[in-house]
């Protein structure tokens, strides 16, 4: 059994980082986010393990570090809320053009804009939809708790590096502020610079005399070779879609009404499906854990089974219902319930809204 | 007189110049005239001179120089427009031993990435930065850069920059030689013979800086001409930069071994 501890969230996310071996963390304060960079500064794992960390001038800084940190084949990371995950977009875009590695973390605050530095999930489009410009996607990972916040830093960095993708992982303020018990992984020892170099033969480490020197570019003129290139990207992305989606059902079993929520969201949902099933409505929760690639086809498989309606709890105006929808496919009904703007949804409201919007019709 | 073969020509001992290797041999994307392509070749003959480039990685910013890394035969990365200096952090930080620079123009240095090169300096990152300022944004047609001189005409100050509409040129080179992080900063041109020979030694010292892990940043602008964003022939361009970008850039080095001169 692992080291336990009782941590927040994010704290939890920053010691992860360090036991996953990662090479660097670039940052920049935000709440409810701060913790992370905080607790890495207090831990100087620059002595434990020889990460680097570094308080870049910006957001878009602290992206753009990543870029070409990850550039060089080792594990690199950010983290961030809303705001500022609004400012890496740029790099990001570039990230998944160049196909490197990395691995953020958005710990999602009310919008838009300045919006407020309360618990929200209303930044679901921009994680799964691009955020940035083109056409691309990136491995989205939904913790809801504090054990996931450090258990999918491990996973972020093992997808990443398989598929030479970006990995969000998509907290919110809620799951990055509470403090939980946490049994902490034991620590992966950072790669030599030698086993970076090889298991990334793409990586920048200068160019050996006689070998094919490495280009890290989004970049290109021609626009077939550049159709190619975005043909491969989707082609990543299919078999992202065919081989990682994850999630947890909860009561699915004999389900007629099921919940799907993800992120703090899914922990409320979860005591609405114990409030629901003591009312003796056959209520379950379906948990999504990546968000991209998103369980539809798994959603369609059980909705054929005789779930009558769906309910999607999100801390937002509706934005994953609309997957929720594209995948049951009018299979049977599906309707959104949410506070926003900051405000967080109790479990009973969550089940009052399942009895007035789906049951009650 | 006997007649030279091409026998007598090719024959090592007469051998004057050699292109660098780390040139590639692909066609220099750049108009005839445009400093870049010297630019590129006396930072690249530094680089093999000083034996660097097994362990080199340079990054290529967005402009007139963003194929940089078609043309210098290194590792290389291209950058986000005015955050190479960020890239060049990240690379420099997680490969301490090896050789990191940057290249870029001066609409990506000195106005969208302002703040990644002023931190950059002013955390005294060990890289190398060459900084090509030519006074307009050549690659999108000739637009008004953070450089173009008071008066000088571009597409986007048709009737010549007015300052108190758009405000005033930028010394970035000044500024960053300000900051305590920046251990070497030097203008220069290469438009003649005599000014390229100088402009080389001042890479030369800036990569010695780094290798030798001296503590701060190596800065060099280089002050060149736009021929065709300044609507004039190549010569004519060079006479232009002289009589008036040279007197608001002044050539020469402005910080050696982490003093500022004057």
């Amino acid at each position: 059994m692992g080291e336990l501890r009782l941590m927040k969230g994010n704290e939890a996310l920053a010691e992860a980082a360090i036991r996953a071996g990662a090479d660097a963390y670039f940052g920049y304060p935000i709440t409810p986010q701060s913790e992370v960079i905080e607790y890495l500064m207090a831990e100087k794992p620059w002595e434990r393990t020889g990460m680097v960390v570094l308080q870049a001038e910006s957001e878009v800084s602290a992206i753009n570090m990543v870029y070409g940190a990850a550039s060089t084949g080792k594990r690199v990371m950010t983290s961030s809320s809303s705001p500022g995950i609004s400012l890496k977009q740029e790099g990001l875009s570039y990230i998944a053009g160049a196909e490197l590695p990395c691995l953020y973390a958005n710990v999602v605050r009310g919008g838009p804009g300045l919006g407020t530095i309360q618990p929200s999930q209303a930044d679901y489009f921009q994680s799964t939809k691009g955020g940035g410009h083109g056409d691309y996607r990136q491995i989205v990972l939904a913790p809801a708790s504090v054990q996931e916040m450090a258990d999918f830093v491990k996973l972020g960095f093992e997808l990443a590096f398989k598929y030479r993708i970006a990995v969000l992982i998509l907290s919110d303020g809620v799951i990055g502020q509470m403090m939980e018990k946490v049994e902490l992984f034991d620590p992966i020892p950072r790669l030599s610079d030698e086993e970076v170099a090889a298991n990334n033969p793409w990586a920048t480490t200068g160019k050996k005399h006689g070998t094919q020197r490495r280009i890290i570019t989004s970049l290109d003129l021609d626009s077939s070779k550049m159709e190619q290139h975005n043909l491969h990207l989707q082609e990543k992305y299919r078999k992202i879609q065919e081989n990682e989606v994850r999630y947890e059902l909860i009561d699915c079993d004999d389900a007629e009404y099921i919940f799907v929520a993800y992120g703090s969201s899914a922990r409320i949902a979860q005591k609405s499906v114990q409030l629901a099933r003591a009312k003796g409505i056959k209520a379950g929760l379906f948990r999504l854990i990546t968000l991209f690639p998103f369980p539809g086809k798994e959603m369609e498989a059980l909705c054929k089974k005789g779930v009558k309606g769906w309910l999607a709890v999100e801390m937002s105006a509706g934005q994953m219902v609309e997957d929720v929808k594209l995948s049951v496919r009018g299979c049977a009904k599906v309707e959104h319930f949410g506070r926003f703007g900051g405000i967080v949804h109790s479990p009973e409201e969550v089940l009052k809204a399942l009895e007035e919007k789906i049951i009650g019709e | 007189m006997s007649t030279i073969t091409l026998e007598d020509i090719i024959k090592p001992e007469n051998l004057v110049y050699k292109k660098t290797p780390l040139m590639t041999d692909k066609v220099l994307s750049y108009c005839p005239g445009c400093g870049h392509g010297t630019a590129h070749r006396i930072t690249m003959e530094v680089i093999e001179e000083l034996g660097l480039e097994e362990n080199t990685i340079g990054i290529a910013p967005v402009g007139c120089s963003v194929l940089a890394y078609e043309f210098m035969d290194v590792d290389m990365v291209q950058a986000a427009h005015g955050r190479a200096p960020a890239l060049a952090t990240g690379i420099k930080r997680l490969w301490p031993n090896k050789t990191v620079f940057t290249y870029q123009g001066d609409g990506d240095l000195a106005a969208i990435g302002t703040a990644e090169t002023i931190h950059a300096c002013n955390r005294g990152e060990k890289i190398v930065i060459i900084f090509v300022n030519n006074g307009i944004y050549g690659m999108t047609g000739g637009q008004m850069a953070p450089t173009t001189l008071p008066g000088m005409k571009s597409s986007t100050s048709p009737y010549g920059r007015d300052v108190e509409r758009m405000g005033n040129p930028l010394k970035i080179t000044e500024l960053v030689a300000q900051l305590p992080g920046t251990y070497f900063v030097s203008r220069q041109a290469v438009h003649t013979p005599a000014a390229v020979r100088k402009a080389k030694r001042a890479i030369k010292k800036a990569f010695e800086n780094q290798r030798d892990n001296k503590p701060g940043l190596s800065f060099i602008e280089i002050v060149s001409n736009c021929n065709s964003g300044w609507k004039m022939t190549p010569n004519d361009a060079n006479k232009w930069m002289e009589e008036n970008m040279f007197p608001f850039y002044p050539l020469g080095d402005i910080k050696v071994d982490g003093q500022l001169l004057k």
